[in-house]
């Protein structure tokens, strides 16, 4: 009942399953601005599909939850665009780069282990930063009677003095365009590595590196994700024909009714709550890759199926 | 010319002399995967043709296997190095069969003898290894035994004991479930007849298993106009975002 055979993938799952996996990574996207590519691609590999089909896919299903997502912010007005070009400029860079490594590790034979450890590395290290960072900042306002000290419009770092200054008003940021190319290009070159929209690693930057308001930060993240995955989604299907059409339509029908529902929970939250509970999904997907890579696995052996020339 | 002649006369009696052979039939020679393609039952079935009544002595047994198209595979072995799991070492095998089912009438190793076994590369173990055998590296025995094991856990590989049923020593049938997740291409139906471990006869036939309709048009899309395709993959994307996006406003409203 409701099996389907998917065309490129090559295999029959549940339809149901497929519309519930995109259900719940489009409501997390939509809670937190992240495209869910960290989350999509495990899930998929779960249930049976292909390492390769799942990667390409999966980027295809968060363009549409992205989309889905902005639209809602973007009558928040909660979508910095002009940051958007400057963090994707730096993005497409920088994920140009991490292809050219990706491939690189691939001739090698070691892509998986590389991609795994990238996942516990920055996953792990970006987790628990924002974990201890939240954590503090709620309990702060615990402790002030429920009232959160007055967050300023903006931190004066080292940022703030580098040339090139432009003016970000829906930030209300007025720096230099330096750092954002810096932070969409880290971003971008991880992407090309681990296969994601880089979401979980932009939310947190443009936080704490930028300081730009919680607020702007989910909308103008999915809006620089939008553009990454499509891109990635085109170079897939063009250069490996990995994209499953069919796969990808149930995963977005329920990603696009998640990603709504996950911005109406969202905005009930408060800042912190909403930046703690990021930081222990992305944690939990860390801490189960590093267990994958250190316990004994149940079979040794693996069999990949090699592409027919 | 006499010898010729002797020959020509002295062939067919060779035939004859076995006096069996094999006449079969398929449920069907094609399948046609579809979007709700679920596996699918393939009926085999046969009948025994002779011309003089059936030797006595030993019973007459049936074998059938069926055989998926053949790809090449990476067989890699993790091993662990400064506390992680970590792919260490690989062979690559040219050709193995996606699918492959033995389905007979009784116990393997009594009905079919381990020459003609090795000869008509029945079992599971031979028919691996027949095609385009893996690089014979040090220890590529183990990495085969792997792809077995891993195979027959999926269920891609099947080993069907007693389930061919065979009436008075003439009539045979067997259904084979082909899995849902199907690769494309030609499957191949072998049958052979045994009396005492010696294979008797055998033929061969093939099923045509391939995607249709919207599968079809999806697949042979993707790899013909790549770039199109990925072009559509897109838009459906940006259509369904914000048909979902709209849908909602009007909802709340």
């Amino acid at each position: 009942m409701f099996q389907l055979y998917l065309p490129i993938a090559e295999v029959s799952v549940n339809a149901i399953l497929l519309l519930g996996i995109g259900g719940i990574v489009g409501f997390l996207s939509g809670m937190f601005g992240v495209g869910g590519g960290f989350l999509i691609t495990p899930f998929l590999l779960f249930i049976g599909v292909p390492p390769g089909v799942a990667v390409a896919t999966g980027a295809n299903q968060v363009v549409a939850s992205s989309i889905s997502g902005v639209l809602a912010q973007l009558k928040r007005k909660a979508v910095d665009f002009r940051m958007g070009a400057v963090l994707l400029a730096g993005g497409l860079l920088g994920s140009w780069s991490g292809v050219r490594v990706f491939s690189y590790m691939s001739s090698l034979g070691q892509v998986d282990l590389f991609v795994q450890l990238s996942y516990v590395l920055f996953l792990g290290l970006i987790g628990a930063m924002m974990f201890v960072e939240s954590a503090r900042a709620l309990l702060r306002a615990r402790r002030h009677g429920g009232a959160a000290p007055v967050r300023r419009a903006h931190i004066h770092t080292w940022v703030h003095g580098l040339p090139f200054k432009m003016k970000f008003r829906a930030s209300g940021l007025y720096i230099s365009v330096l750092p954002p190319l810096g932070v969409g290009a880290l971003v971008g070159f991880l992407a090309g590595i681990m296969g994601v929209g880089g979401g979980f690693i932009l939310v947190p930057a443009m936080i704490y590196i930028l300081g730009m308001p919680t607020k702007v930060v989910i909308g103008t993240s999915l809006f620089q994700i939008i553009f990454v995955t499509g891109f990635t989604t085109v170079v897939h299907a063009v250069n490996s024909q990995t994209v499953d059409m069919l796969l990808a339509l149930l995963l977005i029908l329920g990603g696009v009714v998640g990603a709504q529902f996950g911005t109406i929970v969202g905005v009930k939250l408060k800042a912190e709550q909403l930046r703690i509970l990021l930081a222990a999904l992305v944690l939990a997907v860390a801490i189960k890759i590093a267990f994958d890579l250190l316990l004994r696995p149940a079979e040794l052996f693996s069999v990949t199926r090699l592409v027919l020339p | 010319m006499i010898r010729a002649a002797l020959l020509a006369l002295w062939l067919p009696t060779a035939v004859l002399a076995e006096g069996e052979e094999i006449v079969s039939g398929l449920s069907q020679n094609r399948v046609a995967i579809t979007a709700n393609f679920d596996g699918s039952e393939i009926l085999i079935y046969g009948a025994v043709k002779r011309e003089a009544p059936a030797p006595a002595g030993a019973p007459l047994e049936v074998v059938i296997t069926v055989e998926g198209p053949s790809t090449p595979l990476v067989i890699r072995r993790k091993e662990r190095r400064a506390g992680i799991w970590v792919n260490t070492s690989a062979i690559t095998v040219d050709a193995a069969p996606s699918f492959y089912a033995v389905a007979t009438t009784g116990p393997v190793e009594k009905i079919l003898s381990g020459t003609d076994d090795l000869r008509y590369k029945i079992t599971l173990p031979h028919a691996i290894r027949a095609v385009g055998s893996a690089s014979e590296a040090e220890g590529s025995e183990e990495f085969i035994t792997a792809l077995e094991r891993i195979r027959s856990t999926d269920e891609s590989y099947r080993l069907l004991e007693n389930q061919v049923q065979l009436v008075e020593e003439t009539l045979f049938r067997t259904d084979v479930v082909l899995p849902a997740n199907l690769t494309e291409g030609d499957y191949k139906v072998r049958m052979f007849i045994t009396r005492g471990g010696r294979v008797i006869d055998h033929m061969e036939r093939v099923i045509g298993v391939r995607k249709a309709g919207l599968e079809r048009t999806l697949y042979v899309m993707a790899h013909e106009q790549p770039f199109l395709y990925g072009l559509i993959s897109l838009a459906l994307a940006a259509v369904a975002g914000w048909a979902a996006s709209a849908g909602f406003r009007l909802l709340r409203r």
